[in-house]
């Protein structure tokens, strides 16, 4: 029996249309499982809501402002106003854009961070599907924004939009090797792909466990996510608002959302790889679930009110030459215990962890003596003058 | 190393997180405004006023329109013009204060206020009865009789029109000459030369 007939909510409706409407079993199942996709699609978007306004308001506290409170108490209402005054606002599509994919663009934006969910596991047995690639499945559907962001920086038909969109894809292609890392030196120590399974396997936190992997997932998904100190794509003083530029009304609104969401949606990845998911005692599992997502979510907002802009290739170089070799001694260190111990006792993980702690505290001074990023562009830098000039 | 930097980065927007946010809640709140505020209208004292017109001669913009009577009534010694119309375009003001420092009797004040947004222009362009009507509340810039009384035109009554001093022009105590002999009484408030 799988999880999603065991879940409440499809259970409720199914019975709902075969005993009271007297339904055929085929529409019942259709039902079901409409329902479970509409509250966890809903409440994922409603969560997604809460944080555009939490994120504002905590950046605002971090910069020694208020942050919205204007609408509602605390200003909760924020985002309502904001998606009310976009839902009014014109809807332009640019002369010299591609009608089609310009329409697209926000819909392939969305459509992967809400297909993403359902292998996520909010809670002790509240999950839509427990995939045996679940991890593999979380990052394709991340692949699909880079997508979504070339198309709409080329359907703009706006060399801003186009810049910013290449960008994008630059460095969404760059990070998403260290990701892939950070997610494979998991996937060794828990064995398996399936979500559940991985929280199963953290009878320690994997955090503790895989330092390296940590740090790298948040780097690389702060990259992969467009946020500070990664967010040249949208770079105001340069590119107006890179590939959204063009965009206006609802459709800007969804780009909004997505970029949010996707943000909640790795705070839920990052909650269950590294922070246990959803266990730890006394709390019902889904309130645990919740609170370490938002954990995550203040840690990201915190990074972004502190962290000022990077050059585009200081991001590069910053990817290939010092995130991917951390990433090579994170999978090996893991791989090495793993082999080891091919299933690590509770006192050998804590072995681990001491390990992988020394690993981490001893690699990144190291690498950092090693590694040379370019340097920086200073007020009244020149070229040096070759002797033809002089 | 990498990362020190980032980690203090974090320790001091940590530590703002902490502290109480220095937002003003503008229409619940305000700053403290300098007494000396060239603000939005004017306060213009009546009684005071002979019509010379020098407020509209010096004002760099033009913007100060007056007309007159030369069969005024004001009880001002010496004589004086109605003044008929005296209109003031606030749309096209840009607070320089010149009319009030031209104004030989002291009669024309700088206002306190910056709150006098309007819908249409016609509304900024302030009449005679607007001045007439308006509470005192005089700013104390280029008024330092004013400033000595320790006026405040934010909090407490408004001005009576006879409370606002006269000053010579050249008060200025640099200048031996123009320093009031022994005994010597300053203008009286009803404008009474000595």
């Amino acid at each position: 029996m799988s999880p999603l007939e065991e879940n409440a909510i499809f259970s409720g409706t199914y019975a709902f249309v075969t005993d009271t409407l007297s339904g055929p079993e085929w529409l019942a199942y259709a039902f079901g499982a409409m329902a479970v996709i509409m509250v966890v699609v809903n409440g994922f978007l409603l969560i997604g809501t809460i944080f555009t306004w939490m994120e504002r308001k905590v950046v605002g506290r971090f910069q020694s402002r208020v942050g919205p409170n204007r609408v509602g108490p605390f200003g909760i209402l924020q985002a309502i106003a904001d998606a009310v005054k976009l839902l009014f606002q014109e809807d332009i599509v640019p002369r010299r854009a591609d009608r089609l994919l310009f329409n697209a663009a926000p819909i392939v934006m969305l459509a992967p961070s809400l297909l993403a969910l359902a292998v996520i596991p909010f809670g002790s047995g509240s999950y839509v599907a427990d995939l045996n690639i679940a991890v593999l499945y979380v990052v394709a559907m991340g692949g699909i924004s880079s997508l979504a962001v070339l198309i709409a920086g080329y359907a703009s038909g706006n060399k801003l939009a186009l810049f910013g969109s290449m960008r994008a894809v630059a460095m969404l292609l760059s990070y998403e090797i260290p990701l892939v890392m950070s997610l494979l030196g998991i996937t060794i120590l828990a064995g398996s792909m399936s979500m559940v399974d991985i929280i199963a396997a953290q009878s320690v936190p994997f955090v503790l466990v895989s330092p390296l992997g940590a740090l790298i997932f948040l780097v690389a998904m702060s990259a992969e996510l467009n946020r500070p100190p990664f967010d040249v794509t949208e770079a105001e003083s340069e590119l107006v608002a890179g590939y959204l530029t063009e965009y206006s009304g609802m459709k800007f609104g969804v780009f909004y959302l997505a970029e949010f969401s996707n943000v909640v949606l790795a705070g839920a990845v990052f909650a269950i790889l590294f922070l246990d998911g959803w266990e730890w005692a006394v709390l019902p599992s889904h309130l645990w679930f919740l609170i370490k997502v938002f954990g995550f979510l203040f840690v990201a907002s915190w990074i972004r009110a502190t962290l000022p802009r990077m050059r585009l290739d200081q991001i590069l170089s910053f990817a290939w030459k010092y995130l991917f070799p951390l990433s090579l001694v994170n999978v090996l260190a893991l791989a090495v215990e793993t082999v080891a111990w091919p299933d690590p006792s509770g006192s050998q993980l804590w072995i681990m962890v001491a390990v992988n702690w020394a690993i981490a505290l001893a690699a990144i001074p190291l690498m950092s003596l090693v590694v040379d990023l370019g340097t920086p562009v200073r007020a009244g830098h020149r070229a040096p003058q070759t002797e033809e000039m002089i | 190393m990498f990362g020190i930097g980032i980690l203090k980065g974090l320790a001091v927007t940590a530590k703002n997180l902490l502290r109480k946010p220095v937002t003003i809640q503008y229409p619940e709140e305000r700053v403290p405004q300098a007494s000396r505020f060239r603000g939005q209208e004017f306060t213009w004292l009546v009684d005071r006023c002979t019509g010379c017109a020098s407020c509209a001669k010096f004002c760099p913009l033009g913007i100060i329109r007056i007309e007159t009577d030369p069969n005024g009534g004001n009880e001002q010694s010496g004589g004086s013009y109605r003044v008929d119309t005296f209109d003031i375009d606030q749309g096209r003001c840009m607070y320089c204060g010149l009319c009030v420092e031209a104004c030989p009797y002291d009669a024309l004040h700088m206002g306190s206020n910056f709150e006098a947004g309007q819908y249409r222009r016609e509304d900024l362009v302030i009449t005679i009865d607007v001045l007439t009507a308006r509470e005192k509340r005089p700013s104390t810039w280029y008024r330092p009789q004013l400033e000595r009384g320790k006026f405040d035109p934010f909090g407490g009554e408004p001005m009576e029109w006879k409370d606002a001093g006269r000053e010579e022009p050249f008060w200025h105590p640099q200048r031996p000459e123009m320093l009031p002999d022994e005994g010597d009484t300053r203008p009286t408030a009803d404008g009474e030369y000595k």
